[in-house]
């Protein structure tokens, strides 16, 4: 063992020096992996960026509200199994409202109905298209994290009386009455008037794709008065602990299939969704993009690595009479074989490092141009890529090193 | 022929019996060594001759081990060397024989220091004693002022003088040069042939196999190949005077 740390030691000694004679060579050949690395280290960040962003997003949404809808939410492409259900009536907030507490120990503990729209906002001259127009009641505040930064959330009169009032989000704010306060003043949303009565604080954006923050809350029957009263509706039921989330949807499926007076032969006609089959459905998505990440970074690796072992085999030849000498001098075979090993690898792991700095600097850069999506460089990618390095270093390295320590001694001290 | 028995009272260090080596050349086989025996006993300083073709070559490489015979029996220091594997040649290698080759075999961008080092390293000693004993073999050849230049900074006879050193620095039992002076001039490989015959008056063991008459004079004894076999082998009726001098003369320094 101390041998063998010996002459790693000598090794290293000869990989440094022969990198510092050949530079051009040496850093031409790395590039391959310098390549290799910044690509497996973007890669990573961006799925890493990814999974953060969308626990981000998740925690906006509440992951502890199940959503009874027409249709599931994770099942895209066999849309037309789920057309013909019944709609979801928002007066089914209010019977499972009353289920919940004739039952006790429920695993339920309130529900809210909400119905939604994009349409654009108007005040004044100015206009904001796509705003997310969602009617609901004032219970809403209980099951979700909005909270006010001006202003108020409806109350209870004015949530059933259908009042003329709206909460509106940071952008249609921002949009709408670029920077004044919005409080008490009129927009229109679809031609009918509505008093801004707060304002909700910043949500940010879900997973830098489209804003949480272009919304306007309006009372349910507002809502079913102006725009359409057919639109589809949800049911948002927030649960008591989400460590028993399984309980709840079958509590929760029990009251609906009552409400819908379903016989037990029959299927569900409806659909429980929770943010939790979003996630899994990401989990595909982040599968499939390490998959095909890992497949080109891979590739590029590999060229990089053949790059390594061709320069290593030239080395090798170049070196023939140096290998000869070393023999006649009493190097043995292991000690030829670690020398070129440990030439590749050092080679790699230089090129390893380089590759990481780009790739810090990038991801850098990238955070700095677009703030809004997430971008995480973390430690374990950058042990990942050292161990990525070092393996690309001995798998290039070990046929060229395996043939030098094979040399015969006399053959090569004659080698001109 | 006639088998000589010099110093018969020191042990041997090389005894060689009847040994043989053919090579595959395409579709011939070539028979470099036909049968050669030969014994070196310590503190001899001998010069293996031949023209180009007579197994001359052959005969450095087994007795520097860097190659093992087809047949016979070579035994070093009482070692069987003919059934050794690579790696235990190269120990041998090592320890026993220090290498003096034409082209001098230093390594280019390394430092004189750092080329006499090389055997230590290969025998695992530590880095400080490294140092010493390469620093002492250097200034024992006369290079104490050029440790740290590296051999495009020195003449031709400096480079075989720090190759000399590096052959001595692990005390080994032979010391094989094969012709040490063919890159040299007159002059310079005269120097170089002083200071083999003065390690020779110190004791150690020299071999120089060469195809030259002027160098082969140096030795003591001379062994004579033709088409792989010993043609002969006797011992120079006197030291040459010219050697001599010279001889006295560096052992003054």
């Amino acid at each position: 063992m101390k041998r063998f740390l010996y002459e790693l030691t000598e090794s290293w000694k000869i990989a440094a020096a022969q990198m510092v004679a050949n530079k051009t060579r040496s850093m031409l050949t790395a590039l391959g992996v310098i390549i290799g690395i910044v690509a497996v280290t973007l890669m990573g960040t961006a799925i890493n960026g990814i999974s953060t962003g969308f626990d981000k997003s998740m925690a906006v949404i509440g992951d502890d509200v199940l959503y009874i809808s027409q249709r599931p939410w994770t099942r895209m492409n066999d849309w037309w199994n789920y057309r013909d259900r019944k709609k979801i009536r928002t007066e089914y907030a209010d019977k499972i409202n009353h289920a919940i507490a004739a039952t006790p120990n429920s695993n339920l503990m309130i529900a809210v109905p909400t119905m939604s729209l994009l349409r654009s906002v108007k005040a004044g001259d100015n206009s904001v298209d796509g705003v997310f127009i969602l009617g609901t009641t004032t219970d809403y505040t209980l099951i979700s994290t909005l909270d006010c930064s001006e202003g108020r959330f409806f109350n209870e009169l004015e949530s059933r009386g259908g009042a003329e009032v709206c909460v509106v989000g940071y952008d249609v704010a921002d949009a709408a009455f670029a920077g004044r306060s919005a409080l008490d003043k009129k927009v229109l949303i679809n031609g009918h008037s509505f008093k801004v009565i707060g304002t909700l604080s910043r949500q940010g954006t879900f997973l830098g794709l489209f804003s949480l923050d272009s919304i306007v809350v309006i009372p349910l029957p507002a809502f079913k008065k102006y725009f359409s009263a057919k639109s589809e509706a949800d049911v948002r039921v927030k649960v008591r602990d989400k460590t028993h989330m399984a309980d709840a949807v079958d509590e929760l499926t029990g009251i609906m299939r009552r409400l819908r007076s379903l016989p037990p032969e029959k299927k569900d006609d409806f659909s429980i969704n929770e943010q939790q089959a979003f996630k899994s459905t990401l989990d595909a998505v982040k599968t499939t993009i390490a998959i095909a990440g890992l497949f080109i970074t891979g590739l590029s690796l590999f060229v990089g690595a053949i790059g390594i072992m061709n320069i290593t085999f030239v080395s090798v030849k170049e070196r023939t009479k140096e290998i000869g000498t070393r023999k006649a001098l009493g190097a043995r075979r292991r000690t030829i074989l670690l020398q070129f090993l440990i030439e590749s690898t050092a080679l790699c792991l230089v090129g390893g490092l380089i590759g990481l700095t780009f790739a810090y600097l990038m991801c850098f850069g990238m955070a700095a141009a677009f703030p809004s999506f997430p971008i995480r460089f973390s430690f374990g990618l950058v042990i990942a890529s050292m161990i990525v390095s070092v393996l690309t270093g001995l798998v290039s390295g070990i046929a060229p090193a395996w043939s030098a320590s094979r040399l015969d001694p006399v053959t090569a001290l004659r080698y001109e | 022929m006639s088998l000589v028995t010099h110093h018969s009272s020191l042990p041997l260090v090389i005894d060689i019996e009847n040994i043989t080596k053919e090579y595959v050349m395409g579709e011939e086989i070539i028979h470099a060594l036909r049968g050669v025996t030969l014994q070196i006993r310590r503190n001899e300083y001998l010069a293996v001759m031949g023209p180009s073709g007579s197994g001359k070559s052959t005969l450095m490489n087994m007795l520097g081990c860097l190659d093992t015979p087809s047949s016979g029996r070579y035994e070093f220091n009482g070692k069987n060397v003919s059934e050794m594997d690579g790696d235990e040649l190269a120990t041998i290698r090592n320890r026993e024989i220090g290498f003096v080759f034409q082209t001098f075999n230093l390594l280019p961008r390394s430092t004189s220091l750092r080329n006499v080092e090389l055997p230590l390293i290969y025998a695992g000693i530590d880095p400080e004693e490294r140092e010493e004993r390469a620093t002492q073999a250097l200034t024992d050849v006369g290079l104490g002022d050029r440790l740290t230049h590296k051999p495009n900074e020195l003449s031709g006879g400096q480079r075989q003088r720090v190759a000399i050193a590096r052959a001595l620095v692990n005390h080994p039992s032979i010391i094989l040069a094969d012709e040490p002076t063919g890159n040299l001039d007159s002059k310079t490989g005269e120097e170089i042939m002083a200071l083999f015959e003065s390690l020779y008056q110190q004791g150690n063991t020299v071999i120089v196999v060469t195809h030259e008459a002027d160098i082969a004079r140096h030795a003591r004894r001379s062994v004579h190949l033709r088409d792989g076999v010993v043609e002969s082998d006797e011992l120079a009726p006197l030291p040459p005077p010219a050697a001599m001098a010279v001889a006295v003369e560096s052992l003054g320094k």
